[in-house]
């Protein structure tokens, strides 16, 4: 066992513990600062998987902005303080297909890799995704300010109901 | 402490002496402190500017401030684009071209800006 191997596999048990705390803790809050302790542990291990700039990006985007959002979301809920007991709904079907698509893909990586051994690859730097960024795929990154734009105008049409209704 | 793992070898250490100073701090103040904690009445009260707190502790957030965190999130991920542009843009090979890529970019997201202006989104009513 390398550090990095000890590094992914505490990291992971980080990750599945709160992702867990999620979805089992009664309290609506909560749940979403276990969140962040969740995107955190998978912030790092992409860090151990050289991806550097994607770890940082998933710390700014979904531990910052991402959670921000949910936060507010729960905001505009009526009164989540304190145990909320009627979040609890049967959790047979989830538990269903959430534990039959994760042991699936985990059954088909294992299946793909068995025992290979690779090498971290030279790290993600942000030079690395720049070049790569804006040498062979600027078409998608230009197509993507739009989807942002259309994400924007609809959130706005969706939180104001005034807009598009004629007087 | 070299090669990648190396480098961020170093940062952790640094986090872990600082939690370590923090922790040790805290403990030594701890047990050469006295310690006789008083109990007035109300001590434990909530209050609010001095003033004893009415009603209850959740107050329903109105959905337009919803626009507010989104149109954060929206922005975040326009720097997040920023970064790698920022740090490969004058290197031979890129140039002109890449500059005028991230400004239509950054032109397209701000019609979003200018469509919640002229929305009155960012007016505070």
């Amino acid at each position: 066992m390398t550090a990095a191997d000890v590094l992914l596999l505490g990291l992971g048990a980080v990750a599945v513990g709160s992702g867990l705390l999620v979805v089992t803790t009664r309290h609506l809050v909560r749940a979403g600062l276990y969140l962040v302790v969740c995107l955190g542990a998978v912030a790092g291990l992409y860090l151990v998987l050289t991806a550097e700039l994607v770890a940082w990006v998933q710390v700014l985007i979904y531990v910052g902005a991402v959670v921000v959002l949910l936060l507010f979301a729960v905001m505009l809920t009526r009164a989540p303080i304190g145990a909320s007991d009627d979040l609890d709904r049967p959790g047979w079907p989830a538990l269903l297909v959430g534990g039959g698509a994760g042991l699936g893909l985990a059954a088909l990586l294992v299946d793909a890799f068995r025992w290979t051994k690779v090498d971290l690859p030279e790290a993600g730097t942000a030079e690395r995704l720049g070049t790569e960024i804006f040498r062979s795929w600027v078409l998608p990154f230009e197509v993507l300010s739009v989807l942002l734009l259309a994400a924007l105008v609809g959130a706005i049409v969706v939180s104001r109901p005034d807009i598009g209704t004629r007087e | 402490m070299a090669g990648y793992l190396g480098s961020y070898a170093t940062l952790g250490l640094l986090l872990l002496a600082s939690v370590v100073v923090f922790v040790g701090a805290f403990s030594a103040n701890r047990l050469l402190r006295p310690a006789s904690p008083a109990e007035p009445i109300g001590k434990r009260e909530t209050y609010e500017c001095g003033v004893d707190p009415v009603g209850g502790d959740w107050a329903q957030a109105q959905i337009r401030y919803y626009v507010y965190a989104y149109l954060y999130v929206l922005f975040a991920v326009e720097a997040v684009f920023l970064f790698p542009w920022a740090v490969i843009f004058d290197r031979p090979g890129f140039g002109a071209t890449t500059v005028v890529e991230m400004a239509i970019f950054v032109a397209v997201l701000a019609l979003g800006i200018l469509y919640a202006w002229r929305k009155r989104i960012l007016t505070w009513t």
